[in-house]
């Protein structure tokens, strides 16, 4: 479901790169339609997600969101070894397996980060960071339904993070399985409610400082938090 | 270890103001005195986002070098901007960013910042300083580097970088989209209206 949902976006906004005029920024030549989805899902976020946040963060004491938040984190780290070791980062595969092991056992099946006191920070690895670390562009930046920010390469590695969600081999049943999406999903907003008023407070046009800052924060997780300087930056009066 | 945590409050500020003071240490001491001040503040814990601001007035902005932030996000338009319009636009971006930092700082918690450490050449005009956050719960460190330069007043600060996404350069495109549509002037307007708006204390929390 979540996959055709996802195809199809990707299709629509390939189809209408075409059509699309372009705003200022080369890296986003479908903005029209961009800005119509970051809209939507914007909407969807203040009516619904945001709220429920709250909610979550209001009724439930802070050790049980940590460990909601440690439990989907752990599951993660499965997948975050696995692309580890796609990347060649042997050593952080390791770690991070071992993250697993001890998490999932000292840790009670993940509701504790033991491994990250113990030394063994947590890493964000993902098949898009994958796919950009073998010299795969990023491609058109593109706003998904309900997913938010991506761009062509990385809403393409999505497919293969939904098939590898341990969450989705978790349970034949869909009600169970479903349940344990919105949860994941109700924790990883929550966790960034302050992010959003700050968000709120820092930008002129939010749709423009999200993309400007996810495409940055993307490039800096591809090149594990040191990309090369871009000539732009390292100039500042560009002259063309 | 009482007096000596007397004796680091008495000699970190004035460290923080003699010129020879090492980039990294600089860096490390602003975040101290900050985060301890933070710590004290019941009223800012609360949401105070005036007080964070004055707080960060005194604290932080003598280390930023404004005007070289304020360029960095105009890029190629900064020059076609009039010393005046220079001189607002630095004025209306710093008030951005420090209303915008204040707003991040009612939401800190006690969180563990390590520095890496910096080994500058004496000849090195421009260094990056490498921090980390250590968050609560099981997420990635967050990074923040500082990127700065050399004066004659000690090393300023002229772009952070959390988790790899610029405070400055984020800016570029509005500012150039800003500009094209409705010029510089525009640009400062938008700018100045978005200062007015009253400060969120806390829009995130219920």
């Amino acid at each position: 479901m979540e996959v055709k949902r996802l195809c199809a976006a990707l299709l629509l906004a390939g189809s209408l790169a075409g059509c699309a005029t372009s705003g200022g920024n080369p890296a986003d030549p479908l903005e029209k339609v961009n800005r119509v989805v970051f809209a939507f899902n914007d909407g969807a976020d203040k009516i619904v997600f945001t709220p429920v946040a709250k909610g979550y963060r209001a009724i439930l004491p802070g050790f049980f969101r940590t460990g909601v938040s440690n439990f989907f984190s752990n599951l993660e780290d499965v997948w975050v070894s696995v692309n580890d070791v796609l990347q060649g980062k042997f050593q952080q595969g390791l770690e991070d397996f071992t993250r697993v092991i001890f998490n999932s056992t000292f840790g009670i099946a993940g509701l504790f980060d033991f491994a990250s006191d113990a030394g063994l920070p947590k890493h964000t690895e993902d098949f898009g960071q994958t796919l950009g670390h073998w010299g795969i562009e990023s491609g058109p930046y593109v706003v998904l339904p309900f997913i938010g920010p991506s761009t062509f390469r990385d809403g393409f590695g999505l497919l293969f993070d939904y098939k590898a969600d341990l969450v989705y081999w978790a349970t034949d049943s869909v009600p169970i399985r479903n349940s344990l999406y919105a949860t994941r999903a109700i924790s990883n907003r929550a966790n960034l409610l302050d992010a959003t008023s700050v968000l709120e407070q820092a930008a002129l046009d939010r749709y423009a400082f999200v993309r400007d800052a996810w495409l940055q924060r993307r490039r800096n997780l591809v090149y594990d938090g040191n990309p090369p300087r871009e000539p732009d930056e390292s100039d500042d009066e560009p002259t063309k | 270890m009482k007096i000596a945590l007397c004796f680091l409050l008495a000699v970190l500020p004035a460290l923080a103001r003699a010129q020879t003071v090492a980039p990294d240490v600089l860096a490390k001491t602003i975040t101290d005195e900050v985060t301890a001040a933070l710590k004290k503040d019941k009223d800012i814990q609360a949401g105070d986002t005036k007080k964070a601001a004055d707080l960060i007035e005194i604290k932080i902005v003598p280390h930023f070098n404004f005007t070289r932030m304020a360029r960095i996000a105009m890029a190629r338009n900064w020059r076609s901007a009039t010393p005046e319009q220079q001189k607002e636009l630095t004025a209306e971006f710093k008030t951005l960013l420090v209303r915008t930092y204040s707003t991040a700082l009612v939401n800190y918690k006690d969180q563990q910042i390590d520095y890496k450490p910096l080994r500058p050449k004496p000849e090195d005009n421009e260094v990056t300083v490498k921090s980390e956050v250590k968050p609560s719960g099981s997420s990635q460190p967050v990074s923040i580097d500082y990127e700065m330069e050399k004066t004659d007043n000690g090393w300023k600060i002229y772009d952070v970088k959390v988790g790899g996404v610029s405070l400055v350069t984020t800016y570029r495109d509005t500012f150039a989209s800003e500009v094209r549509e409705h010029g510089i002037d525009g640009l400062i307007k938008s700018l100045a209206a978005k200062n007015r708006e009253p400060l969120g204390s806390k829009a995130g929390r219920s």
